[in-house]
């Protein structure tokens, strides 16, 4: 720690930080535009200027950029130099001779960082009196919003969106003060990324598109902390609402997970809930024909006398559905007759994952570990589509080399455009093993595209290489054999080597193949190895703890006339299993219950329907990919008839005389008979305080202090002050009255503070500006790493194609595959339709061209779309995009055998 | 030798070629160095010759080369860029050494880039310098042919390769670090310093860019030793200096002469003198970037200490001339109207800055000033100062400006009194 | 698509850096000086050839002035506006220009033979005020002599 002086105070301060940063880390105010806790410095706007003066008699000093300068020990400056402040006005005044002051109409103001600079400053004033330079927007897609006439020119924009998350189509274009930022001709901005840029942005240039269409202020808002369920990552969100629907999802940071950015998917897929089709409603298939819409307490009471007069009930619950309503389907049906719902093979392939990562040395990597990673492995998963910010953590990892190089110069890593000037885009070695062309592949040393067998073999030889003397090449050694090599010595050479592996092929030989690899690292005397794993869906590793039956033992109970009433949770069975096995199972039963909050092609089938509250209507908890147990929040008290799964099998129990009040009426309850029945997750109920927890006797408001309040916001419908509604489940309230002082992070709803009224008011939520959240990063670790389980498994036999057989692999989209952002408008606009992927190699075989339709059979289905050609792809393989909606199946179990069909 | 830069120069119009160089004694200095000197001991005779970098900060060329890592541990290749963008308005001297004697500039970049261990070199040429770039692509082709380019250098271990780049626009290509990512096919923003080229330039590695005026100093100053080199100079800045005046002038032109000839002698002599009918009024010493000095300063020696005690800097050592028929208001707001252009747009000072600047001169010129406008100017000049920019091109821009408030303060109150331009008839 | 001619002066460029995004402005003078001026396709091309996307290419196709990202003429008439050539009387020069051609600055003639751009300061102020028009450099210019000068470019 060094010591500082500013203003004549003293501090303590952290030397690899700038004096920028150690300013705004000691709670002082100083304004800037193009520094970023992520990004670095640049020294581009002039914002951030202080005295810096050589030492106590120095009487003059100089004016320096805070962002520019290093922390030395014993530093004096001042922020509050007369000239110093007189200059940061000016840097406002210029930047504002061409902004157009349209704060009424712009969707930041009220929460713009350009609005909280300028009083910051204290411009308040115009001088200039000629006219502005005007530019014209682009359309840039369903996500963001274009007006670049507010622009600032602090560049951040394109450092975030393409020397960060590697973007390629954003630029910054012309010189002078007509540098415009934009695409070189409009149209759809690509990265899966580019929905950061309405956080990065620190004016109203980049805006949530989607919000837009809904819009409304954020202190008309009430939010809550959130999790992201649209894969296993887990990334924190808050979700905002007014008028009984999400406007939008904002970043939530956790230093250990995502940071300060999201992706796409996550930012957008929350539109889910506001599908036009979704069903709000209970209802009853023996009311359907009336047309008649059932009374809440109708269909429940419906229910009841199904589960009662069944010969014999089953669940199934969801990896996408919280632990809670898993749980509660679990005790409703018990042990025996309760499914997660995924197949047997899937669910083989997730207990693989499960234990490499109860096994990895010093616990499952977090992204904050991959980041900061010097050697990936990355083998059978495409984290792009399946686990976006994993994959922008990646691109960090790779350039740990460029950081550590900088060092040895005695350039410090904040100091971006030098690191990036030294570096000149060297890379680390990222080795990636995935059968088709991913967005990684551009950052990679190595990208072994083969049948998921040939992966598993390369993994498993990597681990050989690592344990003999991996520098001897024979000349006799096999491509894959020297390639095994060359990822091995990468990995030994490496300081923080990491692994990522995961369930995307379905291949348990995958995932033991990585565990190999990091077992061979540690026992080479790699201790600091890490292992990431990447599961399917949000809550698939929660889920897969609860120990529930495999899908197919259901069904074989339904089949076997063991069971005739399926109670069915967020759980398109179509989409696990066979259509014709489906069909069967659902022939079979007598009653078929669902309870969802998006329409999917089972709820069709219901006999009763319940509808599910989203994940940003409900309280609960998930365990991400990393093992690590979060908990969300409702950011609205829903519709009087939509609930949480759990909270409708509650109620559900009081209907059937199970119970004979609701057994979980509050989410503590339920989180404390989970505790007492699943040991493993007990743990779970400390991701968060307790629907008790208070500051000084008081709830944490949802809505932030400047409220518009509840009279008038409601004017238009009554002028009476309707009652907030009571939240039994949090410490959280459904208005602005409560506590002023900032919560534990899981509690964190907005960022706001006093002159901070933008997102960037996070800095006051750190320990230090990107550091550790308050108190703590939010959730719970379950798995501290180390235990070791299960026995390694080794390479499959299994032959591959014959050369006339095709093997159907399945591909991943980051707007597609995904089936609740499916239902989001936005990130249905830019999911692809369906095509196959096959190499040039195999097309001309098979007599095709680039766009020409193809018909394959896999098992029972046959499939029909165009062909699109992978550079990389090996052979005899084909990829299919699973999980589309709107493509003729949904589901396919690959894996498998393909024919092509004349 | 009195003249070393241009002495052999007979004519702009017809370089010396290569034969004619060697029988004037052209490459001998680099033959003898390569062959006889460590790299180390060529830089300290140029630290020891008391040469200062003529591409307008003045900075020790040999201190400079010094900064350079050596040694075989040291990254390569490490890079030497000859600086020929020669795009400050009022300079004209660079382009008529290199279609003058194509030949001297190669031989100071043999002995600069042997200096520092380079083994490739860069001329970043301005675009539109066309004959430049012809006389350039012949001597370098000869000198190749010579074999004092490639491999092996007159039977040294010593390679070098040298590329002619031609540049594309925009003056803030001269800056050294902004022409760096001009070479790296980048936006040509400069970067910030530290790290310092000598160290972290060009692709990352240590770089030196010099000037053209400068490099042709070398050879010279390896033939004739270091003393020689200071005895050319009138004051304690050592060597001769190419002085340019334009401007109403009888005899605008250019002249090699000892460094700390006085202003007067310049202009009045070589000059010419006014034109018929022209007062002087002041001049710009050292291309557009530098502050006015005016007739009390015309027995100013000009060398870098005096003219910068005097409030100015040398610069480029090109001056443009003011009469007093010409208005000095739309002078400057000429030269901000460059510099508004001109900006990179990377720092928010010079970017949006420059243009308020340019538009409050344009109002006063027209007769459409206020008189807090002169203040606006005042605050603006102290804050795109040296430290509040990210580089040396807004404050540059500063100097004409501040000095023509200082020196022409009634001209501008004049304009704004009288609502239009005193000098339009 | 670039033609033969360009892919060779490019690829014999390549060597001369050390890496081949370096060639961006060198490759976009090569295609410019092949087809007079820089289209949306000559961007994509450029792109192609030294490995960046045409966002990345056009991001410094336009931070550079003499990098035509619009049609011009037949001859392109680079008129210095700088200092030295100002205090010499180049606003006449211009007007003059504007007058004979019938276009401001920025534009080009009807019938395509000149397009008519400012320029900074051409390093000729000892003979100021200047033009360039092409590759040709024209110093002292007055109200007689330029006339003589735009006769030689058809
Ligand atoms: C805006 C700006 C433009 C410059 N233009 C040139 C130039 O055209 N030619 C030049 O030699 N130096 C120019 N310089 C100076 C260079 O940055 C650098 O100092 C010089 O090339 C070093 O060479 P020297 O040490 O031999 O003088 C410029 C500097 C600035 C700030
Ligand atoms: S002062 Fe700033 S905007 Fe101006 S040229 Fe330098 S870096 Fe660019
Ligand atoms: S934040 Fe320091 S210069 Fe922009």
């Amino acid at each position: 720690m060094a010591t500082l002086h500013i203003d004549g105070k003293t501090y303590e301060a952290d030397p690899s930080k700038n004096l920028l940063e150690a300013a705004l880390s000691a709670g002082l105010d100083l304004p800037y535009f193009c520094w970023h806790p992520a990004l670095g410095s640049v020294g581009a706007c002039r914002q951030c200027a202080v005295r810096q003066y050589r030492d106590e008699n120095d009487k003059n000093g100089q004016i320096v950029m805070a962002c520019m300068v290093p922390v030395t020990d014993g530093a004096r400056i001042s922020i509050a130099d007369p000239e110093a402040t007189e200059f940061r006005s000016s840097v406002v005044e210029w930047l504002m001779t061409n902004h157009p002051h349209d704060c009424p109409v712009c969707d930041e103001g009220g929460e713009c960082h350009l609005q909280d600079m300028t009083v910051m400053t204290g411009h308040c004033s115009r001088s200039f009196r000629f006219k502005k330079r005007t530019f014209e927007n682009q359309y840039l897609g369903p996500f963001l919003n274009h007006e670049m006439n507010r622009c600032i020119q602090c560049y951040r924009c394109v450092r975030f969106y393409n020397d960060y998350a590697g973007g390629h189509d954003l630029g910054a274009f012309a010189s002078h003060n007509h540098v415009y930022f934009g695409r070189h001709e409009e149209g759809v901005l690509e990265s899966e990324f580019s929905g950061n840029l309405a956080e990065v942005c620190p004016t109203g240039v980049f805006t949530d598109k989607t919000l837009k269409g809904h819009y409304s202020r954020k202190w008309d808002m009430q939010s809550a902390p959130s999790i992201c369920n649209h894969c296993s990552v887990g990334c924190n969100t808050i979700a905002s609402s007014r008028y009984g629907a999400v406007r939008r999802i904002l970043n939530r940071y956790h230093h250990d997970i995502n940071g300060y950015f999201l992706c796409d998917r996550g930012r957008y897929g929350y539109e889910h809930g506001n599908h036009p089709d979704r069903p709000s409603r209970p209802r009853l298939r023996s009311t359907k024909q009336s047309g008649l819409e059932p009374e809440t307490t109708e269909v429940l009471a419906a229910i009841g006398s199904f589960l009662n007069e069944a010969r014999g009930i089953a669940a199934i619950g969801s990896p996408r559905a919280s632990l809670e309503s898993n749980y509660a389907l679990q005790a409703l049906a018990g042990r025996e007759a309760f499914s997660i719902g995924i197949a047997e093979a899937s669910s083989a392939v997730l207990d693989a994952l499960v234990a490499a990562l109860r096994e990895a040395p010093g616990g499952p990597a977090s992204v904050r570990d991959i980041e900061h990673s010097d050697a990936v492995f990355v083998l059978g998963e495409d984290p792009s589509n399946t686990a976006p910010r994993i994959a922008l953590a990646l691109r960090q990892s790779v350039r740990q080399v460029s950081i550590k190089h900088a060092a040895a110069h005695r350039i410090p890593r904040w100091h971006d455009r030098a690191v990036r000037d030294l570096a000149q885009g060297r890379k680390g070695p990222l080795h990636s093993a995935w059968p088709a062309q991913t967005r990684l592949d551009e950052i990679s040393k190595s990208a072994f595209c083969e049948s998921p067998n040939a992966i598993a073999k390369l993994g498993f030889a990597v681990a050989q290489c690592i344990g003999e003397d991996s520098s001897s090449s024979s000349s006799a050694d096999s491509p894959l054999q020297k390639q095994a090599k060359a990822i091995a010595a990468d990995l030994l050479e490496a300081e923080q080597p990491l692994v990522v592996t995961g369930t995307a092929l379905e291949s348990e030989a995958i995932i033991d193949a990585a565990r190999a690899v990091v077992s061979a690292l540690a026992k080479a005397g790699k201790s600091t190895v890490r292992l990431a794993g990447i599961a399917a869906e949000a809550n698939s590793i929660g889920a897969h703890l609860l120990q529930g039956q495999a899908l197919e033992s259901i069904v074989a109970k339904v089949m076997n006339g063991e069971c005739d009433t399926l109670i069915v949770a967020e759980n398109d069975l179509y989409r696990r299993l066979p259509h014709a096995t489906v069909d069967a199972l659902l022939d079979k039963l007598s009653k078929l219950i669902v309870i969802d909050c998006i329409p999917s092609s089972l709820t069709r089938h219901a006999d009763a329907f319940l509808p599910a509250a989203t994940i940003a209507e409900s309280d609960g908890s998930l365990i991400n990919c990393e093992g690590r147990g979060q908990r969300f929040f409702q950011a609205l008290s829903p519709k009087e008839n939509l609930h949480a799964t759990w909270d409708w099998v509650g109620r559900i129990q009081v209907e059937c005389q199970r119970s004979d009040t609701n057994p979980w009426p509050d989410l503590d309850t339920i989180l404390a008979k989970m505790a007492a029945d699943c040991p493993e997750l007990a743990g779970i109920r400390e991701a968060a305080p307790g629907a008790g927890f208070r500051i000084h006797n008081q709830k944490i408001p949802r809505s932030p202090r400047r409220f518009s309040g509840r009279t008038s916001i409601l004017a238009h419908e009554s002028v009476h002050e309707p009652k907030p509604p009571e939240d039994k489940d949090a410490a959280m309230s459904f208005s602005m009255e409560g506590s002023a002082l900032q919560p534990p992070a899981a509690l964190v709803s907005h960022y706001w503070s006093p002159g901070w009224n933008s997102a960037q008011a996070l800095n006051k939520f750190q320990e230090e500006v990107g550091g550790p959240n308050r108190g703590g990063p939010p959730g719970l670790r379950l798995f501290p790493g180390g235990q070791n389980g299960r026995p390694h498994g080794s390479p499959s036999t299994e032959s591959a194609a014959t050369p006339d057989q095709l093997l159907a692999i399945p591909l991943y989209q980051v707007f597609g595959s995904d089936e609740l952002s499916n239902h989001s408008a936005a990130v249905r606009e830019r999911s692809e339709p369906l095509a196959f992927s096959l190499s040039a190699k195999t097309a001309d075989r098979l007599g095709l061209a680039d766009g020409d339709s193809l018909s394959l059979r896999i098992g029972e289905q046959k499939l029909t779309a165009t062909v699109r050609l992978d550079p990389v792809m090996s052979e005899n393989l084909i990829g299919i995009p699973v999980g589309l909606s709107d493509t003729p199946v949904t589901y396919l179990p690959l894996p498998a055998q393909a024919n092509v069909c004349e | 030798m009195d003249r070393p830069l241009t002495e052999w120069i007979l004519s702009e119009s017809l370089p010396i070629g290569l034969k004619r160089y060697e029988a004037l004694g052209g490459y001998e200095a680099a033959r003898k160095a390569l062959a006889e000197m460590e790299p180390k001991a060529v830089t300290q005779t140029v630290i020891d010759s008391g040469l200062r970098g003529r591409g307008g900060a003045g900075f020790s060329t040999g201190m400079k080369w010094s900064f350079v890592p050596l040694g075989p541990e040291v990254p390569r290749p490490k890079y030497l860029i000859c600086n020929a963008d020669e795009m400050e308005p009022g300079t004209f001297k660079d382009r008529y050494l290199l279609e003058g004697n194509p030949h001297q500039l190669i031989e100071g970049m043999i002995l600069g880039a042997y200096a520092i261990e380079s083994e490739v070199a860069y001329i970043f040429l301005r675009a539109e310098y066309h004959r430049s770039h012809q006389v350039l692509t012949e001597a370098l082709a000869e000198a190749r042919a010579a074999g004092y380019l490639g491999k092996n250098i007159f039977g040294s271990q010593h390679s070098l390769e040298i590329h002619l780049h031609s540049s594309a626009g925009r003056y803030i290509c001269g800056e050294e670090t902004a022409l760096l990512n001009a070479l790296e096919g980048r936006r040509a923003v400069p970067r910030a310093k530290p790290p310092f080229p000598p160290v972290v330039g060009l692709f990352g590695k240590p770089t030196i860019v010099n000037n053209v005026e400068t490099l042709y100093n070398i050879a010279p100053i390896l033939q004739h030793g270091p003393e020689w080199f200071q005895k050319r100079s009138l004051t304690e800045d050592a060597g001769t200096k190419l002085y340019g005046v334009s401007g109403r002038v009888r005899k605008p032109g250019l002249w090699e002469l000892p460094m700390g000839t006085p202003l007067r002698e310049i202009i009045e002599e070589h000059a010419g003198g006014m034109c018929e009918g022209y007062q002087f009024r002041g001049v710009i010493p050292g291309g557009a970037s530098t502050d006015f000095l005016v007739s009390e300063h015309l027995d100013l020696p000009l060398d870098f200490e005096s003219v910068a005690k005097a409030g100015s800097r040398l610069g480029t050592g090109t001056m443009i001339v003011l009469d007093d028929r010409t208005c000095p208001v739309g002078m400057v707001h000429n030269l901000q109207k460059f510099f508004a252009h001109e900006s990179c747009g990377w720092c928010t000072p010079c970017r949006d800055g420059i243009p308020w600047i340019e538009k409050i001169l344009e109002a006063i010129d027209q007769g459409k000033g206020r008189l807090d406008d002169i203040d606006l100017l005042h605050r603006h000049v102290k804050h795109l100062g040296p430290g509040r920019t990210f580089c040396a091109f807004a404050p540059g821009a500063m100097e004409p400006l501040q000095s023509a408030l200082k020196y022409f303060e009634d001209d501008f109150r004049r304009h704004i009194e009288e609502g239009r331009c005193p000098y339009h008839e | 698509m670039l033609s033969d001619q360009e892919k060779q002066e490019i690829e014999a460029e390549l060597a001369h850096y050390e890496r081949p995004q370096a060639l961006c402005i060198e490759a976009l003078k090569i295609v410019q000086k092949h087809r007079g001026w820089v289209s949306d396709e000559a961007i994509r091309d450029v792109g192609e050839a030294v490995g960046l996307s045409p966002h990345e290419v056009d991001s410094v196709a336009t931070f550079y002035n003499l990098i035509y990202r619009r049609e011009v003429g037949r001859h392109v008439i680079h008129y210095c506006d700088s200092v030295s050539c100002w205090v010499m009387g180049c606003d006449k020069i211009r007007n003059q220009l504007c007058q004979e051609l019938k276009i401001q600055p920025g534009q080009t003639t009807e019938d395509q033979r000149f397009t008519l751009l400012p320029i900074p300061c051409l390093g000729a102020c000892d003979t100021a005020p200047a033009v360039m028009i092409d590759e040709d450099l024209h110093g002292n210019l007055n109200s007689e002599n330029l006339k003589d000068i735009l006769a030689r470019y058809d």
